[in-house]
């Protein structure tokens, strides 16, 4: 039998004592990761602009992050359930004589479309820019909207 | 450079100890710095933020950003997420160059732009040679 002495035995154990502690970690990463709105993971696309989508009974919203973009310079179409955004991001002058320090804004142009979920009334649908945030209101077509239906006694 | 499609970039979270008092994330906004003869500029974008939630705090040498959105759509049912919807907040050590004094902030469609005007003394001096 081999003799170990008492002051050894914690070095011993210390691997799975790291091993469990980073089982934790890990655990309350996962739990974070699937806790409701904090730790949301964004779904990857990889096309600008992003695109958050939500709905109400009456509609459809689509809203996007276009800081410092000029309205004029965002094209908006929707054409059966395809809905197109197209723009530039204009890259300011700043003249000759500058030296940069950081550059991490992104500027180009851009194309995005995305499939809608639902039909809408293309007619009816609205865009309003403010504060660097583009919110596109497209109302639901007519058939798709939920219908309340009372019961009557007989 | 007129030719070229923007990239994503995706939103960094700010990792801290503290938390926060708000249930929403706190990103790092994108910023671009560039130096003139008389002033630095720091650009940053901060989608969502309107000019009056904007807090600008310098203390000793600190600049402090900080952010803090109006979260629209509440009762709204989420389809899709690409994008998380969150706070601003970032620190800079500004350099002794600068003149405290004379900072100014303007706020436009989610863009921050602060002018950091250089102290005189700081501003480049063309040194002569003079022939002996």
């Amino acid at each position: 039998m081999a003799l170990i002495r008492w002051s050894d035995q914690r070095d011993l154990f210390r691997p799975f004592e790291e091993m469990e502690r980073e089982m934790e970690r890990l655990r309350r990463e996962m739990d974070r990761l699937f806790s409701g709105f904090r730790g949301f993971r964004p779904f990857r696309v990889g096309v600008f602009p992003l695109l958050n989508v939500s709905e109400d009974k009456d509609n459809l919203y689509v809203r996007a992050e276009l800081p410092g973009i000029d309205p004029k310079d965002i094209e908006i179409s929707v054409e059966g359930d395809t809905l197109t955004l197209r723009g530039e991001r204009k890259s300011p002058e700043v003249g000759e004589n500058v030296s940069y320090h950081r550059r991490e804004r992104e500027f180009g142009r851009f194309r995005r479309s995305l499939t809608l979920p639902t039909r809408i009334d293309a007619d009816k649908v609205e865009a309003v820019f403010k504060n660097g945030i583009l919110q596109i209101t497209l109302p639901k077509a007519e058939e798709v909207r939920p219908k309340q239906i009372t019961v009557k006694t007989a | 450079m007129a030719e070229k499609d923007i990239q994503v970039r995706e939103k960094k979270e700010v990792q801290t100890q503290a938390e926060t008092t708000r249930n929403i994330p706190v990103y790092i906004p994108a910023v671009d710095i560039y130096e003139t003869q008389d002033a630095l500029t720091l650009v940053a974008d901060m989608p969502g933020v309107s000019p009056e939630n904007v807090d600008i705090d310098l203390r000793d040498d600190q600049l402090t950003i900080r952010g803090t959105i109006t979260v629209e759509g509440e009762g709204e049912t989420v389809l899709l997420r690409e994008y998380g919807v969150g706070d601003y907040y970032r620190q800079f050590t500004l350099g002794r160059i600068i003149d405290q004094s004379k900072i100014e902030a303007a706020m436009k469609d989610g863009v921050l732009t602060l002018t950091l005007p250089k102290v005189d003394k700081a501003k480049p001096r063309k040194v002569e040679v003079r022939t002996a």
